[in-house]
């Protein structure tokens, strides 16, 4: 292992490599109607959805076959969760809630097939998203609650001197939501799928190393499966939870 | 510049240090959780989306903390 070393100059490392956003035609700079690979990869994970609830709810079968199945238990889970987060006047904002959660999960999914990007991973994706909620969530609860929606930053169950302290510390948690949101998603993806990078580089060490980091590879990849699902059950969990603060504003 | 590039590694580096503060944290919730669960076990099925909640705040510091230490090693 000592000689690597000398001969080319120590390993070779390019972890974040794999998120550079590039044309996917042509040459020049980036514009935002450009279409790049994060806009490929988007239009897969939608065509992906797409095809997957068409053909699982196609044939509405009394013994759902695989697709149906597939189809069924991912509504039903989101179902679930809405109702149980929000309660029953939070259920017609579950087609909002169940996009987002399909597509952050086929897209975090996708990204971990080789080869693939993955779109969840950029900051820009997912602050879109966040900021979506954040934006959605602040105006239905003005909408439906006019004023008494600012009782969400005023805690009446706190001591009177104690509310304008926690009053401060409040409007700045409910700021800070959009930017946790959005960072808590793309940095677990990026996180996972550069610490995929960096073990696949060691298998450069040596002969006796590369079994050893092609195990470690194969087990950060489980974990990161994992990951995708959580994070995105995350994701719509918290979207949940802050739609029954603008629904139910009180403490 | 050369001493402020060495400087943003040893930076980058203390930053990782909440990643592993992260790790305590989501480590307390999840055994609190247990520990509860262990008592209580037909309540626990309907307090997995706390958890998930609870280790997702738990987690965000650690991921910021993170992404310090990738601007600092990247950006800076």
């Amino acid at each position: 292992m000592a000689g690597e070393a000398t001969e080319g100059g120590g390993l070779e490392f390019h972890p974040l490599d794999q998120f550079e956003v590039h044309r996917l035609f042509g040459e020049g700079p980036i514009d935002w109607y450009t279409i790049t690979n994060v806009t490929m990869w988007m239009a897969i994970a939608v065509v992906c959805i797409v095809l997957m609830l068409v053909i699982g709810t196609r044939k509405r079968a009394v013994v759902p076959n695989r697709m149906q199945s597939i189809a069924e238990t991912l509504y039903g889970f989101v179902y679930t969760m809405v109702e149980d987060v929000t309660g029953k006047d939070g259920i017609k904002f579950f087609p909002y809630i169940f996009t987002l959660f399909i597509f952050i999960l086929i897209s975090n999914l996708l990204g971990l097939l080789p080869m693939s990007f993955t779109t969840t991973s950029h900051i820009a994706v997912t602050a879109v998203l966040a900021f979506a909620v954040f934006f959605t969530v602040t105006i239905i609860g003005f909408v439906k609650n006019g004023a008494a929606f600012l009782g969400l930053f005023w805690v009446s169950s706190a001591p009177l001197a104690l509310r304008p302290i926690l009053a401060v510390i409040e409007v700045i948690s409910y700021f800070v939501r959009p930017v946790s949101h959005s960072i808590r998603l793309a940095g677990n993806l990026m996180a996972g799928h550069a610490v995929l990078k960096v073990f696949a580089g060691f298998a450069q060490v040596g002969l006796l190393v590369a079994p050893i980091a092609i195990l470690g590879v194969v087990a950060i990849y489980a974990l990161e499966v994992l990951v995708s699902a959580i994070q995105a059950y995350v994701f719509t969990i918290l979207t949940c939870v802050y739609l029954k603060d603008a629904l139910h504003p009180s403490h | 510049m050369a001493i402020l590039g060495e400087l943003a590694h040893i930076g980058a580096g203390l930053a990782a240090i909440g990643s592993g503060a992260a790790a305590i944290g989501v480590g307390h919730v999840a055994g609190n959780f247990l520990a509860g669960a262990l008592r209580n076990p037909s309540a626990a099925a309907g307090q997995t989306a706390t958890l998930f909640i609870g280790i997702a705040f738990a987690e965000a510091l650690g991921i910021f903390s993170f992404l310090v230490a990738l601007l600092l090693m990247f950006a800076v």
